[in-house]
């Protein structure tokens, strides 16, 4: 594993996809009307919840916003990062390229899920950044070291959660061919997000811990940055976010032995 | 005349794109499945009592979430994605010597999708049942037929929108972006979400100006015995027709002059 050829690659990833996207200026200005007008509608929502009652799950419209604003920032991820690669794979699956992928001397995992990059959705993680910023103003939030650490660290394991989620169904492709749906169930899934899981039934929140970890994509990281978050809640999404990303891994190279290219 | 068309170029297409979509019924299950969003919402207002504030009880409440999921399964529109697919890729000049305009083809290829979905959703709202087993009813015939049409113009709304929208390809190639755009008001103002009588009193007094809440609210309100104003809401649906219909038909010719096919 040679970290500096890695990033040399990485840099040339960027530079090509950034220079295709480019080519449609007009694209990313909508999508930046998209990303901000999606923004207004989420919290239209919220407060439509919130019109006659205080609390919703025990989280007030102030911290309720909080959650908000993490999932505007992984959704920019996943615009950016997950979701161009990942429909790539179902096409590089079906159309028998990924003989090429599997040829080149780089890791293949590495190579399909980062080769291309989307920056609208760079638009849609500062829009999210910019709702933190304002909720940490009006919840009041003392910012320090430790705080930072821990959320920090609580974000990175939900961005590898969802990384595993996406990782895991296109992997699939390599046996169905055609999953294309199977993200936009996924997508559909994520939506939860936007919703403190105390808000939902018993058996749907426990739906939403075990079957699909969306519990820990959002609502843990703004219990930390309320402050209301546990250790041990901290510690478990370190450990579910770990055993996705291996198995992640795992299930990609178990997948590998059963791909037979396309037309042979 | 009429007959004719009907019967040489209306049925086979619809025979030949039902057969073809009985390929997918794996990915259209799929599809249908991630349009459970209206059910959670329903967790969400029914765990919160939110549903108390707006003088709908819990049965009715469900029962519009129902409605509202076979509205939305009935009424989706994709035609701006095959159109810029086939636009990008050229195949829309064979399209254009054939005597009959390919948006036919599209909107056939919508029909027989929501032939293969039916057994789907009707599975669904069997699971539904089961777990509310008190939201049973039986809408009156009429009603019946009267919900069926208005969910059908609701669709022809959607489909002479972006149709309109697909006709864009035809100056800027990539659309999508901008139905991706149009998809977010439809979201969050259709009812989809929340029904529209929950809605503030600032928003309500200009949303029925616009075709938003004749898409789903309207439809799933009639369907589930809600109060609605049942000829009002069907002569506003007819009313957008024939405001679109003459638009479409404007910028399909327009486009047409303007198009250059691929590579000439």
């Amino acid at each position: 594993m040679n970290l500096r050829k890695y990033l040399k690659v990485y840099k040339k990833f960027l530079h090509t996809s950034l220079a295709s996207e480019l080519e449609y200026k007009t694209n990313i200005l909508v999508d930046l009307i998209t990303a901000i007008l999606s923004l207004i509608g989420s919290i239209f929502l919220l407060s439509i919840f919130f019109q006659n009652n205080g609390y919703i799950g025990g989280w007030k419209f102030e911290q309720a916003l909080i959650i908000q604003s993490i999932y505007t920032i992984l959704n920019g991820i996943t615009n950016t990062w997950f979701n161009p690669n990942l429909t790539e794979i179902v096409k590089h699956i079906r159309e028998g390229t990924l003989d090429f992928v599997l040829l080149k001397p780089i890791d293949s995992q590495f190579f399909i899920s980062l080769k291309k990059l989307n920056p609208s959705g760079f638009l849609e993680i500062m829009l999210g950044f910019f709702l933190l910023f304002f909720c940490i103003r009006i919840n009041q939030i003392n910012l320090n070291l430790s705080f930072l650490t821990l959320s920090l660290i609580t974000l990175s394991c939900s961005i590898c959660i969802l990384y595993s989620l996406w990782f895991f169904i296109s992997t699939t492709t390599i046996w169905f061919v055609k999953t294309w749906n199977a993200t936009e169930v996924l997508r559909s899934f994520l939506y939860i997000g936007r919703f403190p899981l105390n808000s939902f039934s018993f058996s749907l929140r426990i739906f939403f811990s075990v079957f699909i970890p969306i519990a820990f994509i959002t609502t843990i990281p703004s219990e930390v940055f309320l402050g209301l978050s546990q250790l041990w809640k901290i510690l478990l999404e370190v450990i579910v976010a770990s055993v996705f990303l291996i198995t992640s891994r795992k299930f990609w190279l178990f997948a590998l032995k059963f791909y037979s290219s396309a037309s042979s | 005349m009429i007959s004719k068309l009907i019967k040489r170029k209306i049925f086979p297409l619809l025979k030949v794109q039902y057969s073809n979509m009985l390929e997918y019924r794996v990915e259209i299950a799929l599809w249908a499945i991630s349009g459970i969003i209206p059910f959670f919402m329903l967790n969400i207002w029914t765990n919160n009592n939110l549903n108390e504030s707006i003088n709908i009880s819990d049965i009715m409440l469900s029962r519009y979430f129902l409605c509202a999921f076979f509205v939305r399964q009935f009424s989706v529109v994709w035609v701006v994605f095959s159109f810029e697919e086939d636009s990008l890729m050229g195949k829309v000049s064979p399209y254009l010597i054939q005597p009959l305009n390919p948006f036919f083809r599209y909107f056939a290829q919508h029909l027989a999708e929501q032939i293969t979905r039916f057994p789907f959703a009707l599975i669904i709202a069997f699971f539904f049942f089961i777990f509310n087993p008190e939201s049973i009813w039986i809408p009156n015939l009429s009603i019946l037929f009267l919900s069926i049409v208005s969910t059908f113009l609701s669709f022809l709304i959607q489909f002479l929108m972006q149709s309109i929208v697909a006709c864009l390809c035809f100056w800027t190639e990539k659309a999508s972006s901008i139905e991706r755009l149009l998809f977010i008001p439809t979201l969050f103002l259709s009812g989809l979400l929340a029904p529209v009588v929950s809605f503030p009193a600032y928003v309500k007094s200009w949303i029925y100006l616009t075709p938003f809440p004749y898409l789903i609210d309207f439809p799933a309100n009639l369907l589930s015995g809600n109060e609605t104003n049942i000829s009002g809401g069907l002569s506003i649906q007819i009313l957008w027709i024939l405001l679109l219909f003459p638009l479409f038909k404007k910028i399909w010719s327009e486009g047409t002059k303007k198009y250059t096919a691929m590579g000439s």
